[in-house]
């Protein structure tokens, strides 16, 4: 089967006429076509990358610079705009909608070389834990094919861990790279808000969305989002990167705090994952590092902030899919009322439906001050516990998910349920940190993440214990 | 929506709110709300014409229905 060095190493080796970006566009194909049970990838890009890989590869031929990623591919989650193929949000409102331009990522990633080779499956706008809410396809968890590979972004998981390319991009809401990247065994990272631009991605929830890499490897994730990171003009939300590469993960576990947040270790948790995360803390003090408990008391109730929030910023962001400029527009409509009426119930799937109910519901008058500003007061509170939780350590760690990979069809009647799955992953969102899930271990067969968050900007500085960590855990 | 439809959703949407009402017992007094978490305030840039590349018909590619470089909808009134 297909196996893919080092982000770094493909690169080199093109750019060294070692390996041909043809090649590996073709290895990446063929990867796709072979794991396709898993639908894992909505569509592909075939024409585009093969373009761009004749490009790369006569760049090369030229003796001239083709970049840090040359000839690197890569699979796109299917809420950023690319061109080459569909961008649908795996909705059927966006179902045969192209691009007119691509995400700011995107092209950052392209202006170094790499290759965007197909597009990956997800809950329809992101909105889900397991990739069961797509529009199109179910994808399958690729250690158990009767198990979700989490969500939102499963399908850039699942692509990862099933070798279709060395990386995917995904987005992250409340969970939605670490808690897939958890389930299927991938490294996942969440950088803080603001550090990659969001520009030409389906925005879901704009205070909260966040873009980020998913790989095998922290190395492989930090390249990536070195290339990804840097303020942006096209989104004003962007901040100023840090001038060190997010490569230089050099760094010395021994002597650093880390902080097991106790809210996040009791009932609710699988006991068998629990122990994981436990035994990584040992692996932590075996390694010199101090491990302390941290008490964040307002955590219980962030879950209830976030499903307060997003849905509100999801019924704003929504509105713009009303048939008239792009997307699918309903053919009986007779007047503009109707078309909006028609288009949006027939294109939009339940989950979308549900969250821009509530949203409308909690920014009405009379319910605004009860639900939406008091869920703002509460998330400055989080904000403060943080604050003061990384006065005290310089990392916190904890588990991703309450589970591992649950079955396809088992919480998909329940949103609730389905919500309770981000229940340790919204707060990071929420306060806008970063946070990162490494594989640690397997439980009954299935793997198991570990989460470490750190303070705001503080990207590199986690990556790098990231990376001490991952080797630890091996 | 169908009768079905909306009773489903009725009992679903409760459901999630009766979630979310645990707010209702917290006291934030003395709390500002938070909008964002970027730090950022008042982005500007200069108001000048700047060029992306992009034609406006290029722009216009998705919109169903077209008529001499307007997106074109269905009556308002009547």
């Amino acid at each position: 089967m297909s196996k893919w060095p080092p982000i770094v190493q493909i690169a080199q080796k093109v750019q060294a006429g070692e390996l041909s970006a043809a090649a590996l566009v073709a290895q990446a194909l063929q990867a796709i076509d072979d794991k396709k049970d898993f639908n894992a990838v909505l569509a592909t890009v075939h024409d585009r990358a093969r373009e761009r890989a004749k490009t790369i590869d006569a760049r090369v031929a030229k003796g001239e610079k083709a970049g840090r990623l040359a000839g690197v591919p890569f699979i796109a989650k299917d809420n950023f705009l690319t061109f080459g193929s569909e961008t649908t949000a795996a909705s059927n409102i966006l179902k045969g909608f192209e691009a007119p331009y691509q995400a700011t990522a995107i092209e950052k990633l392209e202006a170094e070389g790499a290759i965007c080779v197909a597009k990956a499956n997800l809950d329809a706008f992101a909105h889900g834990t397991s990739t069961e809410n797509s529009d199109f396809m179910v994808t399958r968890n690729p250690h158990d094919s009767t198990r979700v590979p989490g969500g939102s972004s499963g399908g850039s998981a699942a692509a990862v861990i099933l070798e279709l390319a060395p990386f995917a991009l995904g987005t992250d809401t409340g969970g939605s790279i670490r808690q897939p990247a958890s389930f299927c065994g991938a490294v996942g990272l969440k950088p803080t808000y603001g550090l990659v631009s969001r520009s030409g991605v389906v925005a879901m929830a704009s205070s909260t969305d966040v873009i980020g890499p998913l790989a095998r490897t922290v190395e492989d994730a930090a390249l990536v989002l070195d290339v990804m990171a840097g303020k942006d003009e096209l989104d004003s939300t962007t901040i100023d990167r840090d001038p060190t590469p997010y490569t230089d993960l050099k760094t010395d576990i021994k002597g650093q705090k880390i902080g097991l947040v106790k809210e996040y270790l009791g009932e609710g948790l699988d006991p068998d994952v629990k122990k994981q995360v436990l035994d990584s803390a040992d692996a932590f003090k075996k390694a010199g590092a101090e491990v302390v408990e941290v008490s964040l008391p307002s955590l219980p109730l962030a879950l209830a902030c976030y499903y307060i929030l997003v849905p509100a910023e999801v019924s704003s962001n929504l509105s713009r899919y009303d048939g008239q400029r792009y997307g699918f527009s309903h053919p009986g409509a007779v007047s503009l009322e109707d078309s909006y009426n028609l288009s949006r119930s027939h294109g939009f799937g339940k989950e979308a439906k549900r969250r821009i109910m509530i949203g409308t519901y909690v920014l009405s008058s009379g319910y605004y001050d009860a639900y939406y500003r008091k869920a703002q007061q509460l998330r400055t509170k989080l904000i403060q516990e943080f604050e003061a939780a990384f006065k005290k350590v310089d990392f916190l760690a904890g588990p991703v998910a309450p589970t591992t990979a649950f079955k396809i069809g088992e919480n998909i009647n329940d949103p609730l349920a389905m919500y309770l799955q981000d229940i340790y992953s919204v707060a990071v969102n929420l306060v806008g940190i970063p946070a990162v899930s490494i594989p640690a271990g397997m439980v009954k067969s299935m793997p198991v993440g570990l989460q470490l968050m750190a303070p705001q900007k503080h990207d590199r500085k986690l990556l790098a214990i990231a990376r001490e960590t991952e080797e630890l855990l091996k | 929506m169908s009768d079905e439809e909306i009773e489903q959703f009725r009992q679903e949407i409760s459901a999630i709110l009766g979630y979310v009402d645990q707010l209702q017992n917290v006291d934030v007094s003395g709390l500002e709300p938070t909008n964002q978490v970027s730090g950022l305030k008042n982005v500007m840039r200069p108001d000048n014409e700047k060029s992306y590349g992009y034609t406006p018909q290029q722009l216009l590619q998705g919109a169903p229905a077209k008529e001499n470089g307007h997106i074109k909808v269905k009556r308002m009134l009547g």
